[in-house]
């Protein structure tokens, strides 16, 4: 079996959050970590390999900086690393993204690809499927369990208060969530192998069937009118009352900005 | 001269701290508080292969260099200077000695089996009547047929009771100078737990590191087969030299991660704490203190660092080892003692980890050498 698991190098929101002029993260000046609900899924497709075979290939798009995560991917037991950067690439939106994302892909053999629900920066959620979407695979979002059986997967999808339970022929794509598993530690001398092995490195050139119109900022359907930081709230008004009181007050403030 | 880690020591740091983060600062309270050995976290550190960080792999390690393991024993030491020592212990007094000085068997047998964290080691040089001078020492090792037969006692040894596979000095011969001054030979054996005559006496009940298994050994007619004579007969006094060389890289990593582990408390304490309506991060006194044990820990950190890349690169290490363990323990003691009294009253109370940091920092001045046997090494190089 060969699976492909995507992740992205996202701030590590411990550190802060910095931006470029134009309103996009400024990733080199910030501090990263791999995505938490990537990291699921490549632990998954590591559980995957360990319980049936399968060779793991992870793949990310970003700066040259990104390579640190293909790294810590290698270093928890992933086969292959591909790092696809190139300038013409950046600033993209999702659509660029997962048009860039599934032009890499085509070049791959694969069984399945798994990629994380939603990245901790952007928070959309739309890449995954919009990878699926190109591809032309099924696609099963939200997995909580991901087992094998012959040709097809079975997945629980997570749901309000429920699960589904989905059987699905291979290949297709399936969209992780940080509750999948806990994702295992790397290892000091996985770590230091990690930094012997080769990183395959892909530019716009490698890119198969995309359309120059689809990629990089250019391509990005998205247009950012503004980002910031998150405001400080104010300290607020501290009143002591009693219930009845305390009721009368909220609904005079609630009627005062016109909530009810 | 380029200052910075590589990216392969900085993602090996950061799996150390997550590790410690998550695992070992939880608990570390709890061990100190049972004296408890924290054997859970030891079966993690062993599958992940912390056990045997500096090992090549063929002897079934990781791998790795010098400044990896001490980053990890300095990222454990930070939450925890118990499991720190555990690491340290293990890795510089055990599996070091073997490496260096073992049989192609012996390094099959033993550090196989130790690097994979399978079985854990200890160290036994010191002995009630013998600590900085170990020409005191009177446990005696007699051959006899194929066995080695060992006689006496050996004292404060770490990892004491839980270790597998001991390294122990012992007497072999005594030799008389051209002045008739009698000389004691040493040679250093591996000992396996359960060894007939091999038995443990007392453990002791310390000030810090409390988690950590400190016993006595006590060998009765202990015999052990004569291939477990470690090196050349006669050669202990240098194995163990050699080996407490190292060990000192591995402690002072420790007093590195205390005083750094009491840093970082200390910053986020006093960004807190408020007093005469402002925080005390906020008063001179406290930035100036804040900034003079940031400036020693540092230079605590390039010593050592130094230390693990002069062991690295196989050049001799003595004098670095012994400067490295010397301020680093030094700064651990001053900067466990300062945070304390940055936190007040509540740096006094059990609840605050910074308390236990000061009583776990004392051990780093005292053990695999005094400071003042640092300072004896050090002069020794300087007048020579």
């Amino acid at each position: 079996m060969k699976i492909v698991v995507c992740v992205k190098q996202v701030p590590d929101t411990k550190g802060g959050v910095k931006f470029n002029p134009d309103g996009t993260l400024d990733r080199a000046a910030m501090l990263t970590i791999m995505n938490p609900d990537d990291k699921a899924g490549l632990e998954a497709a590591l559980r995957l390999k360990e319980q049936y075979g399968a060779e793991v290939t992870v793949i990310t798009m970003g700066l040259p900086k990104a390579d640190e995560v293909l790294r810590e991917a290698l270093a928890m037991g992933a086969d292959k690393g591909i790092l696809v950067t190139d300038r013409v690439l950046g600033g993209a939106d999702t659509w660029a993204t997962s048009t860039t994302i599934a032009g890499a892909i085509r070049n791959l053999e694969y069984d399945l690809i798994i990629t994380g629900r939603q990245a901790i920066d952007g928070d959309t959620a739309q890449v995954g499927p919009q990878i699926a979407e190109h591809l032309k695979l099924p696609v099963i979002s939200y997995a909580q369990d991901i087992k094998v059986e012959g040709d097809s997967v079975i997945v629980q999808r997570q749901y309000e208060d429920r699960y589904h339970e989905l059987k699905v022929k291979m290949p297709c794509l399936i969209t992780a969530l940080s509750e999948l598993n806990q994702p295992r530690y790397m290892m000091p001398g996985g770590i230091f192998d990690a930094y012997d092995k080769e990183v395959t490195v892909w530019g716009r050139a490698d890119l198969k069937d995309v359309d120059d119109s689809d990629l990089g900022l250019k391509g990005s359907p998205t247009k950012i009118a503004k980002a910031s930081d998150k405001v400080r709230k104010g300290a607020g008004e501290k009143v002591v009352l009693d219930t009845e009181e305390s009721v009368a007050y909220l609904m005079g403030k609630f009627k005062e900005k016109h909530i009810i | 001269m380029d200052f910075s880690l590589d990216k392969k020591h900085e993602m090996a740091r950061s799996l150390f701290r997550e590790f410690a983060e998550n695992e070992v600062k939880p608990l570390a309270q709890e061990v100190d508080e049972t004296e408890e050995f924290p054997m859970e976290t030891v079966k993690k550190m062993q599958k992940l292969g912390f056990m045997g960080i500096p090992v090549p792999k063929e002897y079934g390690g990781q791998g790795c260099d010098p400044l990896t393991y001490v980053m990890c024993v300095e990222e454990l030491s930070k939450v925890c200077a118990t499991t720190g020592v555990i690491v340290s212990a293990h890795t510089s007094l055990c599996i070091d000695p073997i490496m260096t000085y073992g049989t192609e068997e012996q390094k099959q047998k033993y550090v196989k089996a130790l690097a994979t964290g399978e079985k854990i080691g200890a160290f036994a040089l010191t002995e009630p009547g013998a600590g900085t001078d170990a020409q005191g020492a009177q446990t005696k090792a007699v051959l006899d047929g194929d066995e080695w037969v060992l006689n006496g006692s050996k004292c404060f040894i770490t990892n004491g009771k839980v270790a597998d596979v001991y390294i122990v000095i012992a007497i072999t011969s005594v030799t008389e100078d051209k002045r008739g001054r009698k000389k004691k030979n040493f040679s250093a054996f591996i000992v396996d737990k359960g060894a007939p005559g091999f038995s443990f006496g007392t453990k002791e009940k310390k000030m810090g590191i409390r988690g950590s298994s400190t016993y006595e050994l006590i060998f009765e007619d202990c015999r052990i087969p004569k291939e477990n004579l470690l090196g050349t007969e006669g050669k202990g006094f240098p194995i163990a030299m050699h080996t407490l060389d190292g060990g000192r890289i591995g402690i002072a990593a420790q007093a590195l991660g205390i005083a750094e582990g009491a840093l970082d408390r200390a910053v986020a304490y006093t960004k807190e704490r408020k007093q005469f309506g402002r925080t005390i991060a906020q008063q001179q006194n406290t930035q100036f203190k804040l900034a003079d044990m940031a400036t020693r820990v540092e230079a605590a950190q390039l010593l050592v660092y130094k230390a693990a890349m002069a062991k690295a690169n196989q050049k001799v290490y003595s004098v670095e080892a012994a400067k490295a363990k010397l301020f680093a323990a030094e700064t651990a003691m001053a900067v466990t003692t300062e945070v304390v009294q940055l936190f007040g009253g509540y740096g006094y109370i059990r609840e605050y980890d910074v308390e236990r940091m000061m009583r776990d920092a004392k051990i780093t001045e005292i053990y695999e050498g005094t400071s003042e046997v640092q300072r004896m090494v050090i002069s020794g190089a300087l007048l020579k």
